[in-house]
């Protein structure tokens, strides 16, 4: 699904990442995990495209295909799904206007017939109901207003909505109470599927006490000096990150 | 430039000239030559008479330079103050109209031929100096409606005319009135009967077509006790590296009870990159709310002109009446706006609203300026006032002077503002989600404008967007 090579990201000329390396197969989920300013929103950002993140050595493959050749709508409607840290806000748009928008935008590129508001309202209430919410973000203004754990929840609903292969969640679990992070960690379970990987970013372990991840990783100073199964992130909550970061200069 | 800024420079599309035989007066302006446009117009003495007053007073006035614009000088000698095409229609028989005339307009998107009218909006195609075909006239008629160009309100209605022409704007209002006041050429007339709902969209599309000419139409709309219009003005002109004066007054008297909605979009050629060339669109623009319970509505969407000067008001005299200003201005290239509106209360629980809603882009500067005042008599006034700007890129301004001036203790008032900026993070969200670039900075510009879209009639809100280069359907989703 994913296959990241020696990548280096430079952001306003600084060195954020120094050569990762990450391979993720379809269906797996990876948590990267890792103290403050280790590089781990950079990685998301750089699949992403974010235009201010700048790659300058390493490949990242997606599908076969190059993806950093790809601008960042491209790789949106080729699957790749970023879930924001700090989702912006838009006035004046619906958020179903909005999402509707990003779903035809997907479905257009897939050569699909793009949906009238009808046929979305009833694709959206599906999805709703799968993941056992209401709807009562959906007529609201983008973000607008939103608490930080409705934004996070709208974040993972158009998650489901747009149906990504690839899902990078940056810091979803930041600012969440521990009901909101049960709510979004189930609406993430529920979402789980054989050809659908997600990348999970986290500074906690608590979020990865509700979803279980298939490979847990390290990312320090701008490389991943670590990875181990699910216990790994245990071990992490337990010591702390300093032990690692030693162990990487050391290495 | 940046991605961004692209998306909202794009080319003027309505830049072309039509080859067309016209009737030009030689530049330059004196008693004789208002004399001449009024006999080209075949009015009565009275009318050369007023415009005779207004021409003298305008000699003694000086240009105002309070506005936060810049231009050179301005040579009202230079100026053609009447340009009409040879070939005119006799009156009420459109399948005379030059087929030339036709064609500019079917490619502006104004159909006047009968088969091709849009339906329920009746249309005053002005080009240059003269109205050259209005459409739904005998069906308007039918109602009790007047809606005709000026010049044969003058002949046909001239008590009508006499009675209300300059009662909002008096000939000698300000320097750019005066001058219209002497020279206008045509402009349309609209007259609603006592107790009429207008049946259907009233709408002008002004065209300056000559060179080296100026266009100066004045608009006068007369709703009667318990009337209902909507009435929309659309223009534009052709690319050209000169600068040319636009100088229109529009005059609104709504009596008990009745209602006018008045919406503009505006798309005077702005000039270029540059700043070369593009029109001076220096306008003023008033509605009487006369009578009780009366209200007035002014939506515009401003996007050409090189310079734009106008404040659209109202005049809150009779008890209740309400006044509203929705307006969305957009500079981009080297535009100037200084625009807004004044709400003067002078009625008791008289009641305003302006929403301002400014884009800047590229090196063009956006003023809001706007005055409301609460006369002593205005017991119980409400005014809300909200001023938005949003800026795209660095070499743009944004300007906000709010005056205000309440006289009555009893007054409420309400003033928001904001300034936002389009940053890299909101287009990229939007991109993240499959957006386009270009779609993302339609999205977060509708959003910003969908307050004053969603006020104009469903036909011109599509037209609006688009010009704006962006989608309708954010704005009604």
């Amino acid at each position: 699904m994913l296959a990241v090579k020696g990548l280096r990201v430079s952001v306003a000329g600084t060195e954020i990442l120094r050569g990762v390396d990450l391979t993720v197969k379809a269906g797996e989920v990876h948590a990267i995990m890792g103290p403050n300013g280790s590089g781990k929103s950079t990685l998301t950002q750089a699949l992403a495209g974010h235009p201010a993140y700048t790659v300058t050595a390493g490949t990242a493959t997606y599908d076969g295909k190059d993806l950093f050749a790809l601008k960042p709508e491209e790789r949106a409607r080729e699957g790749v799904f970023l879930a924001f840290q700090y989702p912006v806000e838009i006035r004046g748009i619906t958020n179903s206007y909005f999402l509707r928008s990003a779903v035809n935008a997907v479905r257009k590129h897939r050569g699909q017939e793009e949906l009238d508001p009808l046929d979305f309202l009833q694709v959206l209430e599906a999805k709703l109901k799968e993941i056992g919410w209401d709807d009562t973000l959906m007529n609201r203004p983008v973000n607008e207003g939103f608490s930080g754990g409705e934004k996070k929840r709208n974040e993972i609903l158009q998650l489901a909505v747009l149906e990504p292969r690839l899902a990078l969640l940056d810091e979803t679990d930041s600012g969440l109470d521990i009901d909101a992070l049960k709510t979004v960690a189930n609406a993430v379970n529920k979402l789980r599927a054989p050809d659908r990987s997600f990348v999970i970013v986290t500074h906690y372990q608590r979020l990865l006490n509700f979803i279980t991840p298939d490979v847990v990783h390290v990312l320090a100073d701008g490389r991943i000096v670590k990875s181990g199964g699910p216990e790994l992130a245990h071990e992490l909550e337990a010591k702390g990150y300093d032990w690692l970061r030693t162990g990487a200069l050391v290495s | 430039m940046t991605g961004i800024e692209a998306q909202v420079q794009q080319p003027y599309k309505y830049g072309f000239v039509t080859d067309i035989e016209s009737d030009v007066v030689p530049a330059g302006l004196n008693e004789d030559v208002v004399r001449l446009i009024s006999a080209k117009k075949g009015e009565p003495a009275w009318m050369v008479d007023w415009r005779l007053k207004a021409y003298r007073n305008w000699l003694k006035m000086e240009e105002p330079h309070w506005p936060n614009v810049q231009y050179g000088p301005i040579d009202y000698q230079a100026i053609s103050y009447y340009a009409a095409p040879k070939k005119l229609p006799k009156l009420d028989s459109l399948d005379q109209v030059d087929p030339k005339l036709v064609a500019t307009f079917a490619k502006l998107g104004i159909p006047i031929e009968e088969q091709k009218r849009l339906t329920g909006v009746a249309v005053d195609a002005v080009f240059d100096s003269v109205s050259v075909a209005t459409t739904f006239q005998a069906e308007l008629a039918k109602f009790g409606v007047i809606f005709c160009p000026i010049s044969e309100a003058i002949r046909k209605h001239p008590e009508l005319v006499q009675k209300y022409l300059g009662t909002v704007v008096p000939y000698n209002d300000n320097f750019f009135a005066a001058l219209n006041s002497a020279v206008y050429t045509d402009g349309s007339f609209v007259y609603v009967p006592k107790g009429v709902r207008c049946p259907m969209e009233l709408s002008t599309y002004f065209r300056i077509n000559a060179s080296a000419t100026g266009q100066f139409e004045r608009t006068l709309i007369i709703a009667d006790e318990g009337s209902h219009v909507s009435y929309l003005e659309g223009c534009s002109a052709p690319m050209r590296d000169e600068n040319q004066l636009h100088a229109a007054v529009v005059e609104l008297v709504a009596l008990d009870n009745a209602t006018i909605k008045y919406s503009t979009i505006q798309n005077w050629y702005p000039g270029d990159d540059e700043g070369k060339g593009g029109i001076y669109n220096f306008v003023t623009k008033r509605g009487k709310a006369a009578g009780k319970n009366s209200k007035i509505s002014w939506t515009q969407v401003e996007t050409g002109s090189a310079i734009t000067w106008k404040y659209p008001g109202c005049i809150l005299q009779g008890d209740n009446s309400i006044g509203e200003f929705y307006s969305v201005a957009v500079t981009s290239r080297k535009q100037q706006a200084d625009t807004g509106t004044k709400m003067i209360h002078l009625g008791k629980n008289t009641r305003s609203t302006i929403v301002s809603k400014g884009i800047s882009a590229g090196r063009g500067q956006n003023t809001y300026r706007g005055l409301v005042k609460i006369m002593k008599g205005a017991e119980g006034a409400r005014n809300y006032s909200q001023c938005d700007s949003m800026l795209i890129g660095d070499k743009c301004g944004a300007h906000t002077f709010p005056y205000i001036d309440v006289r009555n203790n009893s007054a409420i008032m309400e003033h928001e503002a904001s300034t936002s900026k389009i940053g890299e993070d909101q287009i990229f969200y939007l991109r993240q989600r499959g957006l386009s670039a270009e779609d993302a900075v339609s999205m977060i510009v509708n959003g910003f404008c969908k307050e004053v879209f969603k006020e104009l009639p469903m036909e011109f809100a599509v037209e609006a967007t688009r010009l704006l280069g962006i989608s309708l359907e954010g704005s009604v989703g």
